[in-house]
């Protein structure tokens, strides 16, 4: 155990750090799930991009910087602390990123990931559908193969911010006789050829912040399939659930609300402390929001050494979901009766941006997996329980 | 960066594992607790054959020189195994107050180097304590008069026998009349060793607490695969593998916590008092959730006396509030995290 960073490291932060300073928007953009935000938060990926920050983990050759998994951390803490634009692509980037690099092909990967990288290709995910949502395996979507093409008919739904964006990935039946996670291809789809359809779908925040995709005899060229056909359940699971759990949700990102949350305590002490509840609230997301930090730099250590880390990883993302949901419950509480004000209103404080948290902290415990599938998974593959 | 145990320090708790699951049996757990002392002097004499006593003392008294760290481990085992024994208390919690002894007490050596081969049984007084665990079968007891350090041999105290929940458990509140040939420290330096012994002892309650709720938990996944009812196992139900989840889940994330902490520790880094309290705090809370949704699992089993559950429950709910009730932590975390210089948020994990 040795907790010193080393001199790379610690130059490494603080190149990141002054970067960050010299070029992190001094306003707020507007929510990128608006048109107007989304193209703003375009602009700054780009930025990151041209300075090799978009994607510090990837090669060098497709836009990044080659940087580990703790480099990754520290770059996560110095972006979350500058209070830098929240990551616009993060679904193309950090959940389709990763099974590029282990399931495509050179030429998919030179045609895909530098433009993910920066984000002159947003990427939406269609995983879910209508009925498909925890019991992903029910997917009825079909993409049948004619010639050097696939045919894609059904329906996707809950894509984030896919009305904006330029591709679609996600699974597809393409053996019509098949059921359940057998005969699934995993298909890259351009959401502007013809035959898509993409309704928007108001969210809690009253944002057309997801959309529902139809497809109507789509064509799609059979080489934007992801791996083997029909071995697309195993492409979309195999990049191991901890990346994914981690990548999505960085402990910075929670560290920094935890932060804030101190310091709204802090102003607001003399009504808070009313409620005797609060002020514990407040000490104990301090400490979950340091466990996370602490889990993961303790996983990340453990994965250099060359371990495996398997379904222990469901575990992140119950904690971090449920974390975020209590940090933003106690400043709700905090703010009292001022906390239900929008950000138009003359009165709100800081923009409103709890209330925001709050209504988006709501979804954290259903996407990605819900957590009782999370919980699922860990009684059964962590526990070794009996399906039931 | 290396947040993360060698494989010597994996492979030692490997070897401790094997070493207690044979020899620290549930069934040999019951029939001390049958006996007066609700000590075995067999159980502790093969303990220090393997070295165990030995750990924290220095490698010049005979000792093996290992520091908090490897004992964030060690102490995870012993509560595991619910030892019938304050192991810890005489071989990392006073090993480590007398190792920090000025080298002209006279008989310092000679404590440890009876430590190490596991000749002594050494009871920590600490003042948070209100009783002193293992007072009546101890050797020697080291207790608190202001801020004096004094080694006092069992003969010259009364000890007054406290029953406790756990049977293993054997409390004493002692009687004693401080004097000059028993003080081994005074002044700062006595409060600077009761501060770390403090430490000390906090970190080692909060190690147990984390392997009893893992015993909990595994003890409770093994009922819940082979009870069945309504014709299957109750394992195979949503609601009792969201109960097992949340514990799996609690320890976790408890054991990176109580890690940093013994590092911290180690070192002797400032901050080291706020993550002990945290680590107390999480391993404390992932006990208690073990030991509910443990019985919750057993179900009436699981209240019987005859189910080897109620050890590791007794244990647990006992554990908790010593060395610190959970009101003491929160204060000093909330002392921290709502103070003037705290220095929260990201990249402040390693680093002040």
């Amino acid at each position: 155990m040795d907790l010193a960073f080393t001199p790379r490291q610690r130059a490494f932060r603080a190149e990141v750090r002054a970067w960050l300073a010299d070029n992190v928007p001094r306003t707020p953009l507007t929510s990128y799930d608006t048109r107007e935000g989304f193209e703003q938060h375009r602009e700054w990926e780009r930025r990151l991009f041209d300075a090799r920050l978009s994607m510090v983990m990837w090669p060098e050759a497709l836009g990044g910087r080659g940087c580990d998994l703790i480099e990754w951390l520290i770059f996560e803490e110095e972006y979350y602390a500058s209070v830098a634009p929240l990551r616009v692509n993060q679904n193309g980037q950090l959940l389709l990123g990763p099974t590029l690099m282990e399931f495509g092909t050179e030429a998919q990967k030179q045609r895909f990931l530098p433009r993910m990288a920066s984000s002159e290709d947003m990427w939406a995910q269609g995983w879910s559908e209508p009925n498909a949502g925890s019991d992903m395996a029910a997917i009825t979507s079909k993409a049948i193969r004619e010639g050097d093409h696939y045919v894609l008919n059904g329906q996707k739904t809950w894509s984030t911010r896919a009305i904006y964006a330029d591709w679609l990935f996600g699974l597809f039946r393409s053996d019509p006789a098949s059921s359940r996670h057998h005969g699934l291809s995993f298909l890259t789809v351009p959401l502007d050829a013809p035959g898509v359809t993409i309704r928007p779908i108001r969210a809690l925040n009253g944002k057309e912040a997801f959309a529902e995709i139809f497809f109507d005899d789509v064509r799609v060229p059979v080489e934007n399939r992801i791996g083997d056909e029909g071995k697309g359940w195993h492409v979309a699971m195999a990049t191991a659930g901890f990346e994914r759990g981690l990548l999505l949700r960085s402990p910075g990102r929670f560290q920094h609300t935890a932060r804030r949350l101190v310091a709204l305590y802090q102003a607001h002490r003399e009504s808070a402390d009313r409620d005797p509840a609060i002020r514990d609230a407040v000490c104990e997301s301090w400490m979950g929001a340091e466990a996370y930090a602490l889990s993961a730099y303790h996983t990340v250590g453990r994965l250099a050494k060359g371990a495996r880390i398997g379904d222990e990883a469901s575990t992140n993302k119950i904690v971090w979901s449920e974390l975020d949901l209590k940090m933003h419950e106690t400043a709700m509480r905090i703010l009292g009766a001022r906390g239900e004000l929008v950000a138009e209103a003359p009165d709100a404080e800081d923009g409103a941006s709890w209330l925001e948290g709050f209504l988006f902290a709501q979804a954290g415990p259903i996407y990605a997996g819900t957590n009782e599938i999370q919980r699922n998974i860990i009684a059964e593959r962590m526990l070794g329980l009996p399906k039931s | 960066m290396d947040f993360t145990f060698t494989d010597d320090q994996l492979a030692f708790r490997e070897a401790v594992s094997r070493f207690l699951m044979t020899e620290a049996a549930p069934e040999m757990l019951r029939e001390i607790w049958d006996t007066d002392v609700g000590r075995s002097p067999d159980l502790r004499q093969k303990i220090a054959e393997q070295g165990l006593t030995a750990l924290s003392v220095p490698d010049s008294c005979g000792g093996l020189g290992m520091d908090d760290v490897a004992w964030s481990l060690m102490t995870q085992e012993l509560g595991y195994y619910a030892i019938p024994d304050s192991l810890a208390d005489t071989a990392y919690v006073a090993a480590g107050l007398i190792a920090a002894l000025p080298e002209d007490v006279a008989k310092r050596e000679e404590w440890l180097r009876t430590i190490a081969d596991g000749s002594i049984r050494i009871a920590v007084g600490h003042p948070i304590n209100p009783f002193v665990a293992d007072a009546q079968p101890a050797d020697l007891l080291l207790l608190a008069h202001s801020d004096e350090v004094h080694a006092v041999p069992r003969s010259l105290v009364d000890v007054i026998a406290n029953p406790s929940v756990d049977h293993s458990r054997r409390l004493g509140r002692v009687v004693w009349e401080p004097n000059s040939a028993t003080r081994v420290a005074a002044g700062e330096a006595g409060r600077a060793l009761w501060a770390t012994t403090l430490e000390r002892g906090v970190l080692s309650a909060a190690g147990q607490l984390l392997g009893l709720a893992q015993r909990m938990l595994d003890l409770s996944v093994d009922y819940a695969a082979q009870r069945k009812q309504f014709g299957k196992p109750i394992g195979s139900f949503q609601a009792v593998k969201h109960h097992l989840a949340d514990v799996a889940t609690r320890i976790e994330f408890a054991k990176p916590v109580l890690y940093r902490a013994a590092h911290a520790l180690a070192q002797g880094e400032a901050g080291a008092a706020v993550r002990v309290s945290h680590a107390k705090l999480a391993c404390g809370e992932a006990a208690w959730l073990a030991a509910r949704h443990g019985i919750q699992v057993h179900g009436a089993m699981g209240y019987t006396w005859e189910v080897d559950l109620q050890m590791f429950m007794k244990r647990a709910w006992a554990l908790d509030a010593s060395w610190g009730d959970r009101g003491f932590h929160k204060t000093r975390v909330a002392g921290f995290v709502l103070g003037d210089a705290a220095a929260l948020g990201p990249g402040r994990t390693f680093e002040e």
